[in-house]
């Protein structure tokens, strides 16, 4: 199809209002159905075996004993689900953290499973499994794992992307590289310059659904799986090829789900679950609990990252270089990459150099969280504009806004850009009344800029006119807070019709085509191009029905308001046809009405926000209170404006959290040690002000409506905010995240002692 | 495993007695149902005692409070007498856990729990509050602090069921008070806590003074040398450093995913301090 | 394991199950009963995704054993519309959209109707408290707040 994805500017008339969700009535009288919500005739309990040690040889597994256990209908380990994937790396990893193979890699993850009648015979049955495992030396930290004597998680592991070959195996899997210009000679030209190392703690999504998941293979080798999952079509893909299923053969159902923020975007459980069905011949629902989620799904990486930054006394930056080290887990990954991409995309450079490390330690595989990687670049380089603002004695605003990249900047990471919002986030926050209020005693504020890429990708939708003249959407990108309201409004807009007329789903694998997950913020972004382009598509059939209704050629006829008009002077009797009469003549002017769109949606806009911060530090105990808290970002275009605040809103959150007192605590023993909400700390109600939002509205070139990603960004300024304020109330700069009470209270009573 | 409602004492002592496996008590449930949950214990027998009468009542007698050992801590912040009697003991029961849970959780399995952290326990502990002890053998009533001998340990026999706690009535130009430090506004275990109890003459002087710390040692500490130093004292600036130096000295606590030994210790001392400061004003001090 | 009989009364229903001892409370609503809007997000108390109400207490459904409920009253998230009516905290968590994703929708509900019940004129601090024990990942809480305030108003005026 000759689909136009080019922005041009128009008047909205559904877009940019803010109606209750489809799925709204469901979700509030608790008959949505979540992964957990679902139930097949005959169904098995599953349950999974983990490893109590960080590194160890699985010298051997016995089941017998388990298998003979009445109830249990099917016991299953590696070799239950033998290695298809045919040379391919990436997939070897997922199969080997679903189900570990020669070696335990973390503390949690899988060795074997159980099918059984119920949860309690599962649990005598795990009882029961006697693995014979040879513990080896663990490695946890992401600064000794890259040391020379530290333990090795995989001897098959040579650094990729140095000069030289290296000639022993290491924890680093790749080393890789992003910038341009001459940093040396820029730090040259430097009047000021700050150099300053940072880390932080690895941190998890937090979702409140654990995954849970119900699979069913049949004896004739065709299955079904209903599952919570940020995107059902690779889901399939990735559980057909560890299984040695055709894709069409699995037909994979997304149920509301409760969260993912990237953690949703892998396969964990699920291929274990078909594994027990295929084996035990009946349906297995599996679903994690709590302690498995924080054990074994998830995490972000934990990293240490060197930033050094130098300026003219003009506030010109000349050089900015960062080493960024990221923790995998015990899989190569590309999360240092991707921070060392981000890490300085704000600012407009001419000499900029990132190197990032992927580092394998024992501990679970990491997982996407929310613009992954970009948090911990972002605050270890917005704490270090922040300090060398002080240097240089300008207003870290005025800083910013003087070295802010804009439409033509050369990004650090490559590309040129577009028109982008950074320079117009800064001026909003530089004239925001938040930025002119009174802070009292022990009160600091803080403030700090973030970017994300967005990204587009594989989208599918199917719009169907019923004879009614309502309309029924089906996309394939999972709905993760709201989209299925938000694209019911542009299909609305576009066929122009109101929004109570169209009723959006997300459709199972067997029903669409292939759609990319919901990631990278693109699930209103691609999903909103597709309806865009199935309702154009739509429309043309409606204009030839009209055509054929009037007895005219299809090109006098003109799509306007949601009605078919006639054009030229003679059809000026013809009067309007509305889509309802359209659609309700349809049987007989060759049948149902549908527009349907199958694109790759290029040109996701890059986008920034600025957050600003209020914090209130205790100075005699270290704890903290986040007083005030304001986002400031670009949406491009806010479809349903309420639903791109909460995006805001949530991100924001979730980096105060993770600025402030999340982090994953290993004992040294290797074992996770806050497995759990108590001791994992999530900011609860009380914890947080209202956070206050503005919307800037900068047209992205590259979809019609001028859409960008919104849901991703949010994460990426807080924790530098959070940073910065805390420092700008107590004086001392805070280099470790989480900016927990012990750490804080420990940096002062340091500052004190001088 | 058996799940059984006794209507008096006896039965539940000797259904306890009896018990050949694991017996766990039952009264909101939550930490055992945690417990239970987390594979910690599999009990045989689970007894639920909140139907024993007068487990669940609080009554005002002429010595003071007996609070039943059923009794949900929400309930103990709707007890009006109790809590102008001992608000300190009231605000620490009300801290735990959530709204959901304090519809639930008791003074008593708080207790019985043997956390160091327990957030009741050094308010209790401050008060000098009394554990009734029923039994094989009878009846015994013992200090509180006497009850917890370790983490997730007692000195409880088989059998045995703590019944109700007793509050003394309150002497005039008495108050007390309670707060812990928690990273998070709620919802945490206390990574430090202290509980203060003072009783005043009447020119505002200190006569009697209980100061309990929490999670500062393996069980609640009861700080003898801290309320040497309030006696006496009108809480003048120097009284209140001293008890924080003696307070952060009397600590023996540990490192671990709540906090470090150097946060404790300077916590615990800042804590009592203000948590004295609080209990001198409620009994009337200026 | 012996299973325990149990008669009990859920959202004004006469209900009997049978349950094992060490069954919870949100198991039977669950997997006997079908209640599926109660959710597990922890198990331990910590999240307030099963929030219900027994006896006019808020509680924790996977802190409740199922054999407890003998002769209570229970009030579960399905039980708060009337017929097609929504309840007021319905919706303005609709007009607000207080919910992104939702599995924490229905413990919020539950435990602000047991909130508003007992403080219908919260402060925006009382509500915050108040919520404590529900945790929700998606919001920042923000649009909650505002829904149970905007709720709160409603109640008191109809």
């Amino acid at each position: 199809m000759n689909f136009d994805p080019r922005y041009s500017n128009r008047s909205f008339s559904s877009v940019g209002t803010r109606p209750i969700r489809p799925d709204g009535v469901d979700k509030v009288t608790g008959r949505a159905r979540y992964g957990a919500d679902f139930n097949m005739a005959g169904q098995l309990v599953g349950r999974i075996l983990r490893s109590p040690h960080a590194h160890a040889v699985i010298k051997k597994i016995d089941t017998s004993k388990a298998e003979k256990l009445a109830g249990v209908k099917a016991v299953i380990t590696a070799k239950d689900l033998p290695d298809l994937t045919d040379g391919d790396a990436a997939m070897y990893d997922i199969l080997d953290n679903c189900m570990a193979r020669k070696k335990a890699l973390y503390d949690g993850h899988a060795v074997a499973a159980v099918a059984a009648i119920d949860a309690r015979t599962a649990r005598q049955a795990l009882k029961l499994i006697e693995v014979d495992y040879e513990v080896l030396p663990h490695v946890t930290d992401v600064d000794e794992a890259m040391k020379h004597h530290a333990p090795l998680i995989n001897d098959a592991i040579f650094t990729e992307g140095l000069e030289e070959k290296p000639v022993k195996p290491s924890n680093v899997t790749k080393r890789t590289q992003y910038g341009h210009g001459d940093v040396h000679q820029g730090f040259a030209q430097a009047d000021f310059v700050v150099e300053r190392s940072f880390k932080t703690e690895q941190t998890h999504q937090g979702y409140i659904e654990p995954h849970a998941c119900v699979a069913s293979v049949n004896p004739d080798g065709t299955a079904e799986l209903w599952v919570c999952t940020q995107g059902h079509f690779v889901y399939r893909q990735h559980c057909a090829q560890l299984l040695g299923m055709e894709a069409s053969k699995l037909r994979v159902t997304s149920s509301e789900i409760g969260g993912g923020f990237g953690g949703k975007t892998h396969v964990w459980a699920e291929p274990v679950a078909l594994a027990l069905s295929r084996k035990a011949g009946r349906p297995v629902k599996l679903v994690m609990t709590r302690e498995e989620v924080f054990r074994a799904s998830g995490p972000t990486s934990a990293t240490s990252i060197d930033v050094k930054i130098g300026a003219k006394k003009d506030g010109t930056i000349t050089a900015a270089e960062a080493t960024l080290r990221y923790s995998c887990g015990p899989y190569a990954g590309m999360w240092a990459e991707i921070g060392a991409m981000t890490a300085f995309a704000c600012y407009k450079l001419e000499n900029v150099k990132t190197v990032g490390y992927e580092v394998l330690v024992n501990r679970p595989k990491t997982a996407a969280y929310r613009a992954p990687s970009a948090p911990m670049a972002a605050f270890a380089v917005e704490s270090a504009v922040d300090e060398l603002a002080k240097e240089i004695g300008m207003d870290p605003v005025d800083f910013r806004i003087k070295n802010a990249a804009q439409e033509g900047t050369r990004a650090s990471y490559g590309p040129v850009y577009g028109p982008i919002g950074i320079g117009p986030t800064l001026e909003a926050v530089k004239n925001h009344p938040h930025m002119k209020a009174p802070l009292g005693l022990n009160q600091g504020r803080g403030m700090a800029c973030g970017f994300w890429f967005n990204f587009g990708g594989q989208t599918c939708t199917d719009l169907n006119i019923g004879m009614d003249g309502s309309v029924s959407l089906a996309v394939g990108t999972v709905d993760v807070g709201g989209s299925r309201a938000s694209l019911s409004l542009v299909a609305a807009e576009e066929l122009g019709i109101d929004y109570s007329h169209v009723k959006a789903i997300v459709a199972d694998t067997s029903s669409l085509g292939y759609n990319d997950m919901t990631d990278g913020s693109r699930g209103t972004f691609s999903s909103s191009m597709a309806t865009i382009s199935a309702a154009r598509n739509a429309i043309k059939v409606l204009r030839e029905r009209a055509a054929q209704m009037w007895d005219i050629g299809v090109d006098d006829v003109a799509w306007e308001k949601g009605h078919a008009v006639a054009k030229g002077e003679k059809h000026g009797n013809l009067g309007k046809l509305s889509l309802k009469e359209i659609a309700a003549a349809s049987g007989k002017t060759g049948g149902p009405i549908a527009g349907h769109s199958e694109l790759v949606a290029d040109g996701a806009g890059v986008s920034f926000a600025t957050h600003i911060c209020d914090i209130e530090v205790d100075p005699e105990t270290g704890s903290t209170r986040v007083l005030r808290y304001t986002v400031v970002q670009d949406a491009g275009k806010a479809v349903h404006p309420t639903y791109v605040e909460g995006q805001y809103q949530g991100g924001a959150a979730q980096g105060i959290g993770w600025a402030l007192n999340e982090e994953y605590i290993y004992g040294k023993d290797g074992r996770l040690q806050n497995p759990g909400f108590l001791d994992y700390r999530i900011p609860v109600c009380s914890d947080l002000p209202m956070i206050d939002t503005q919307i800037l509205e900068i047209p992205n070139p590259n979809h019609p409506y001028g859409v960008r990603g919104v849901g991703e960004t949010s994460i990426v300024p807080p924790l530098a905010a959070i940073a910065n304020a805390v420092s700008n109330a107590v004086g001392v700069r805070m280099s470790h995240i989480p900016m927990s009470p012990p750490r804080i209270l420990a940096a002062l009573e340091a500052e004190r002692e001088g | 495993m058996r799940y059984i409602r006794p209507l008096s004492i006896e039965d539940a002592v000797g259904e306890l007695a009896r018990a050949v496996g694991p017996a766990a008590i039952l009264a909101g449930g939550s930490d055992l149902l945690v417990r239970m949950k987390g594979g910690f214990i599999e009990p045989e027998l689970i007894v639920d005692i909140k139907a024993i009468n007068g487990l669940s009542d609080i009554q005002e007698t002429a010595d003071g409070f007996r609070i039943g050992a059923a009794v949900p801590c929400a309930v103990l912040g709707e007890n009006k007498a109790l809590r102008k009697a001992w608000p300190g003991v009231v605000e620490a029961a009300k801290l735990i856990g959530s709204k959901q849970v304090q519809g639930r959780c008791t003074i008593v399995g708080n207790l019985c729990n043997a956390s160091p952290a327990a957030d009741s326990v050094p308010a209790l502990v401050a008060a000098g509050a009394k554990a009734v002890i029923a039994g094989p053998s009878g009846k015994r009533t013992i200090a509180v602090e006497s009850v917890p001998t370790g983490p997730g340990r007692t000195s409880l026999a088989k059998g045995e069921i703590v019944e109700a706690i007793l509050l003394d009535k309150r002497a005039p130009n008495s108050g007390d008070a309670y707060q812990r430090f928690i990273p998070r506004t709620e919802m945490d275990i206390a990574v430090v806590s202290a509980g203060v109890n003072l009783t005043l003459d009447e020119h505002g002087v200190i006569k009697a003074a209980r100061v309990a710390l929490g999670a500062a040692a393996p069980t609640v500490l009861l700080v003898a040398e801290a309320a040497q130093v309030l006696v006496g004292s009108k809480l003048d600036e120097a009284t209140l450093e001293r008890l924080a130096k003696v307070c952060s000295g009397a600590c023996r606590p540990i490192d671990d995913k709540r906090g470090t030994i150097e946060f404790r210790r300077k916590v615990a001392g800042v804590l009592a301090k203000r948590v004295a400061a609080t209990a001198y004003e409620r009994a009337g001090g200026k | 394991m012996a299973g325990v009989a149990v008669s009990t009364t859920i959202n004004g229903d006469h209900v009997e199950y049978l349950c094992q001892p060490d069954e919870t409370l949100l198991e039977v609503l669950r997997d006997r009963l079908g209640l599926t809007g109660a959710k597990e997000g922890c198990g331990t108390g910590d999240c307030g995704a099963c929030s219900v109400i027994v006896d006019n207490r808020l509680v924790c459904s996977c802190l409740v054993l199922g054999a407890e409920a003998e002769g209570r009253q229970i009030e579960t998230i399905e039980g708060m519309a009337h017929g097609d009516q929504l309840h007021p905290l319905q919706q303005k968590f609709l007009e607000h959209a207080a919910l992104q994703c939702g599995i924490c929708t229905p413990g919020f509900l539950i435990a602000a109707k047991d909130l508003l019940a007992k403080n219908p004129s919260p402060t925006e601090e009382e509500i915050r408290f108040g919520l404590a024990g529900n945790l929700c990942r998606c919001t920042g809480y923000d649009k909650i707040v505002r829904a149970v305030q905007d709720a709160a108003n409603v109640m008191k005026g109809a």
